[in-house]
């Protein structure tokens, strides 16, 4: 009976407590761009503004779920559903502490990093779905720069397979007991972050959906709960790159007297801070511009990190 | 990219500079005596109606929202039977203000004047009366103007000479 229903148990708590963290993001993220733009943001419902998260729940449930006419409707609505599960399946590999992970798979890096390039096919379809001019071109755009972003996003994390000689994020992060990857692997993790900015399309690399240019990109036509999954998926998104990135690069759940998980959780804030951080200062560049940079500069970058890193493991 | 690292880190410090947003219901912003809010009718300093119902306010507002009827009193002093004002359509440009040649409609500066019922925006005459001068202390058109009406004849209102009569050369 145990064996049954303890995994069951630890999935429902991951998924319950990462959709809570993703909506409180949204929360999160409100204060901290008020914070650093000299206003408060929302700071009256409940304390501090927390229960904000609840009411714009209660609003977006309660709103019309509508579906346009000229859509193309089983794949409209497959779409969202699409962006949350693959950001939630991600997670399944993910370990926040010794105990905590729902599987421990030994191709753990190559399963994220699969699942997640199954989120361009939300924006694609949502752009194809909704029928109209600024949802394709969203879509379109989506489509382009997540492919070219995962190009070098798999690369730039191959020095560290070779350094821990592992896919098993667990093992990863064992291997990171001495000496976190972020100093061996520095610009590993410079090009892991703008390609994992570029991949859960954050600003400054937000085309698909810049406001200026196309509305809401590929969810012009999406309202209600639909909207509000890709909302969720987005911030979904964005915990599993910052959860990367402490595993991969800065030693996961490792770190003295505290509780393993909340270094864990201590971690990924800081790169959550650091991506709103960065959507705050920014500015978006030329769609050109993002494709060039990416595989004009990000490219190159992460093949000669990966060819030094292995000619530095070959000749210790 | 340096330009990039110091825009980052100047927005960061952005974080402990003093915040630019009043906190409405609490605290009030700074409103200038001469902010264009709420509109009254103000009354001379004898305590009557300044209105003259000379319709120039209404025809100088934009959206038309100022509705009057002009009528006299047995003196054939002129006042509105009815003045009113639909604020639900109200841009508050002022124009009526500048319009009015006694001084009588002013604008004031209250601006918290939200209703639940659109019908509550339409303010009568009552409602738009103050007791005082707003912001014209002293002045009173019908002591100053050379119309004559009950009690005061041609050439009694201050500063008025006495009427010429032009048919005669007499000094």
């Amino acid at each position: 009976m145990k064996e049954v229903f303890a995994p069951l148990a630890l999935i429902a708590g991951v998924i319950f407590v990462l959709t809570t963290v993703s909506a409180g993001l949204i929360w999160v993220e409100r204060r901290l761009l008020a914070l650093w733009q000299d206003r408060y943001g929302p700071n009256r419902v409940g304390p501090f503004g927390l229960l904000q998260v609840v009411a714009d729940m209660i609003k977006i449930l309660s709103k019309e779920d509508w579906t346009p006419p000229f859509s193309d409707r089983a794949v409209f609505i497959l779409a969202p559903a699409i962006a949350m599960a693959a950001a939630l399946l991600s997670f399944a590999v993910i370990p926040f502490a010794p105990g905590i992970s729902v599987v421990d798979l030994n191709i753990g890096l190559l399963f994220v990093l699969g699942i997640s390039s199954l989120s361009v096919y939300s924006i694609v379809l949502a752009g194809w779905a909704s029928n109209s001019k600024y949802s394709l071109l969203g879509g379109v755009r989506g489509a382009a720069q997540m492919f070219s972003y995962e190009v070098f996003m798999g690369l730039s994390l191959m020095g560290v397979v070779m350094l821990s000689g592992s896919f098993d994020l667990r093992e990863i992060v064992e291997a990171q007991r001495g000496l976190w990857y972020c100093v061996p692997q520095f610009p590993g993790l410079v090009i892991f972050f703008i390609a994992g900015l570029a991949a859960t399309h954050r600003l400054p690399f937000d085309l698909p959906e810049a406001e200026n240019e196309l509305v809401a990109g590929y969810h012009t036509e999406y309202s209600g709960m639909k909207f509000g999954m890709f909302f969720v998926g987005e911030y979904l998104g964005i915990t599993l790159i910052c959860s990367l990135i402490t595993t991969l690069f800065f030693g996961g759940w490792l770190g003295p007297v505290l509780p393993p998980v909340v270094w864990f959780f201590i971690k990924t804030f800081f790169f959550i801070f650091l991506f709103i951080l960065l959507r705050a200062s920014l500015p978006r560049p030329r769609f050109d511009q993002l494709m060039s940079f990416g595989w004009k500069v990000m490219l190159p970058l992460s093949l000669a990190n990966v060819a030094v890193t292995g000619a530095v493991l070959l000749a210790l | 990219m340096y330009a990039l690292l110091m825009v980052i880190w100047d927005i960061l410090a952005h974080a402990f500079r003093p915040r630019v947003t009043v906190e409405y219901p609490e605290k009030k912003a700074y409103i200038p005596p001469r902010w264009r809010g709420r509109i009254i009718l103000s009354r001379d300093p004898d305590g009557a109606e300044r209105c003259v119902a000379c319709y120039l306010c209404a025809v100088a507002c934009p959206v038309d929202c100022i509705a009057l009827q002009a009528t006299e009193d047995d003196t054939g002093r002129r006042y509105p039977a009815f003045f009113r004002i639909n604020f639900s359509r109200c841009i508050f440009c002022g124009y009526c203000e500048e319009a009015c040649p006694t001084y009588a409609i002013q604008l004031t500066p209250d601006y918290e004047m939200s209703e639940y019922r659109r019908p509550s925006l339409v303010y009568e005459k009552e409602d738009l009366l103050i007791s005082g001068t707003g912001k014209y202390p002293g002045y009173n058109y019908y002591r100053v103007a050379g119309i004559a009406i009950g009690g005061k004849g041609k050439g009694e209102a201050e500063g008025e000479e006495q009427p010429v009569d032009v048919r005669s050369l007499m000094p």
